[in-house]
């Protein structure tokens, strides 16, 4: 029996090159860093060493939880209300060319302009901060999702389209039984770029509403250390920051792994 | 008896104003099997595609003498098609895939099973029922597709080149598949191909086009009986014939 032209894909190394080489180099980069501090005697208050922040950390851990879990929130609503509402919008894009002709300009200019120059505006308008957050990181973050999900819902196999006409199928079942699904790997791609971004709008948004003095996510414990110069709690902030940006993409990427692996190229381990 | 399915006058130009096939008069009777062969080009898929009611033709009419009044409306459930490509929905399992015609009817679980596994069986993928489009050869992956083509029990299968990027070694085993099912079920055959050997290992009938605008020019019938199996394929009744076929296709391609 014939096989398919053989696709040239990535090869997968094995999974302790791919943890251990960075974790290697995050060690090497992390003790050189403290090499540099203990041995120029840089003082912790101008550029504090890793144990240092490490002891930051846990010492205003009571302080910086909480900020975590308030930017925490507003990223994920964000990021719900942006899947919910791209996703949404994007399948009415696909239903009428006429709704996606006169909408999606407006979603380009929503995307392209900064979020740092809307969001003093929003955060005026909007009485109530957390929804002023949310704004602005929605904002951010419903773009990718809407413009990859759009792509997905259009680019279904043409000859599958023709089979479903023939079948006389209704448009809500080509939508469901053929689009959607198709749809599915783009708008997994969409979600693990706003993710992150989201993460970035809310702490934009906080920088701007810190300024005013109000609010408590990391962000603003950023801006406030560095009134106080606490530069090792500022470092603290930051690594939290990080690492949320970290955590949110892998998790997508094991979603997106759990949900494509069977069929889809992006998805699926070469055997052999 | 009146022809399952009648062409009459049928032309089609395209909105960029190729008039890609003319004049076109064909009667198809039931339980025929007819191959359109023809070079590239010259609007054996365009034919197809305006009997399946996917493209509008032109100018002409098809009629549909042989269905009974109720079974002409709404889509074509009597029909079953099958591109060149497999066109399988890589997110489903075979019999996921094959199921797609029965979902769309709004058949129920319990009335589709049996049609799934008995469509798995005819075309010889018992065991395949939960593996994924990538995880099946070329030719299983078009076993699948004739699978969901005649798993709603069409009365006329359409077929566009189905085994054209296929090696031969398979191809012949399908071609050899493809006549039991078509022996078994009765059902009427419109096979597209510009294989001439194909061509008339398959059909009871083969009509040559040729090219810009596209027309059928010859109208060949091929008497050889059925069963037909690999010893046809070696026999003299066989290469005379193909060499009629291939004399027919060479005055169509130089007019
Ligand atoms: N959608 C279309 N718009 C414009 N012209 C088209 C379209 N589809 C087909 N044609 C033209 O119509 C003619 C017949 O095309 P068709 O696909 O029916 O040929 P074919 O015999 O199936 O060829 P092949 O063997 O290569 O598949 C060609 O000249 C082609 O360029
Ligand atoms: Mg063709």
């Amino acid at each position: 029996m014939s096989e398919d032209a053989p696709q040239p894909r990535r090869r997968r190394e094995p999974l302790w090159l791919k943890l251990g080489a960075p974790l290697v180099i995050g060690v090497l980069a992390l003790a050189a860093w403290e090499a540099l501090i203990y041995f120029k005697e840089i003082p912790w208050y101008i550029l504090p060493g890793p144990i240092k922040i490490t002891e930051t950390l846990i010492r205003d851990w009571h302080m910086l939880w909480p900020s975590l879990l308030a930017t925490l929130r507003v990223t994920a609503l964000a990021l719900l209300v942006a899947v919910v509402g791209g996703f949404s919008l994007a399948v009415l894009f696909a239903s009428a060319r006429w709704i996606e002709l006169s909408l999606f300009p407006y979603a380009v200019i929503l995307q392209v302009t900064p979020i740092v120059a809307i969001a003093p505006l929003i955060i005026i308008y909007v009485d109530n901060l957390t929804i002023a957050l949310l704004i602005c990181a929605w904002i951010v973050a419903f773009f990718p999702i809407l413009s990859n999900t759009t792509i997905g819902l259009n680019s279904a196999d043409h000859n599958l389209l023709d089979l479903m006409r023939l079948y006389g199928a209704k448009r809500r079942q080509v939508l469901w039984f053929i689009r959607i699904p198709g749809a599915l790997p783009f708008f997994l791609g969409g979600l693990r770029i706003s993710g992150g971004l989201a993460l970035i709008g809310a702490i934009v948004a906080e920088f701007v509403a810190g300024g005013a003095g109000a609010g408590s996510g990391l962000a603003f414990r950023i801006l406030e250390a560095s009134y106080r110069l606490e530069i090792p709690r500022m470092y603290a902030a930051l690594f939290l920051i990080s690492a949320t940006g970290i955590v949110i993409f892998l998790a997508f990427t094991v979603l997106t792994n759990l949900l494509l692996g069977r069929w889809h190229e992006s998805a699926i381990r070469r055997e052999g | 008896m009146d022809p399952l399915v009648r062409l009459t006058g049928v032309a089609k130009r395209f909105p960029n104003g190729t008039l890609a096939v003319d004049r076109v008069e064909l009667a198809i009777p039931a339980g025929s099997f007819v191959t359109l062969l023809g070079p590239s080009g010259c609007g054996k898929s365009t034919v197809l595609r305006m009997i399946a009611g996917l493209v509008e033709p032109t100018a002409g009419r098809i009629d549909w003498p042989g269905l009974p009044e109720a079974e002409r409306l709404g889509g074509h459930p009597e029909l079953g098609f099958v591109f060149q490509e497999p066109t399988l929905m890589p997110w489903a399992s075979v019999a996921d895939n094959i199921r797609l015609p029965l979902r769309v009817a709004g058949l129920s679980k319990a009335e589709a099973e049996p049609r799934i596994a008995e469509a798995i069986a005819m075309v010889g993928l018992e065991g395949f029922a939960h593996a994924f489009s990538r995880e099946l050869s070329g030719g299983m992956k078009m076993r699948v597709s004739i699978a969901r083509a005649l798993v709603t029990r069409p009365k006329l299968l359409l077929m566009d080149e189905p085994f054209a990027a296929l090696d031969e070694i398979t191809r012949f085993k399908l071609n050899n598949d493809l006549l039991g099912l078509w022996r078994q079920l009765k059902w009427t055959v419109v096979f597209v191909t510009h294989s001439v050997f194909e061509s008339v290992y398959l059909s009871n009938r083969i009509l040559v086009m040729s090219a810009r605008p596209g027309r059928i020019v010859d109208d060949l019938p091929i008497d050889a009986p059925y069963p037909r199996d690999d010893g046809f394929r070696v026999s003299d009744a066989y290469g005379d014939l193909c060499r009629v076929v291939s004399r027919s296709l060479h005055h169509a391609i130089a007019a």
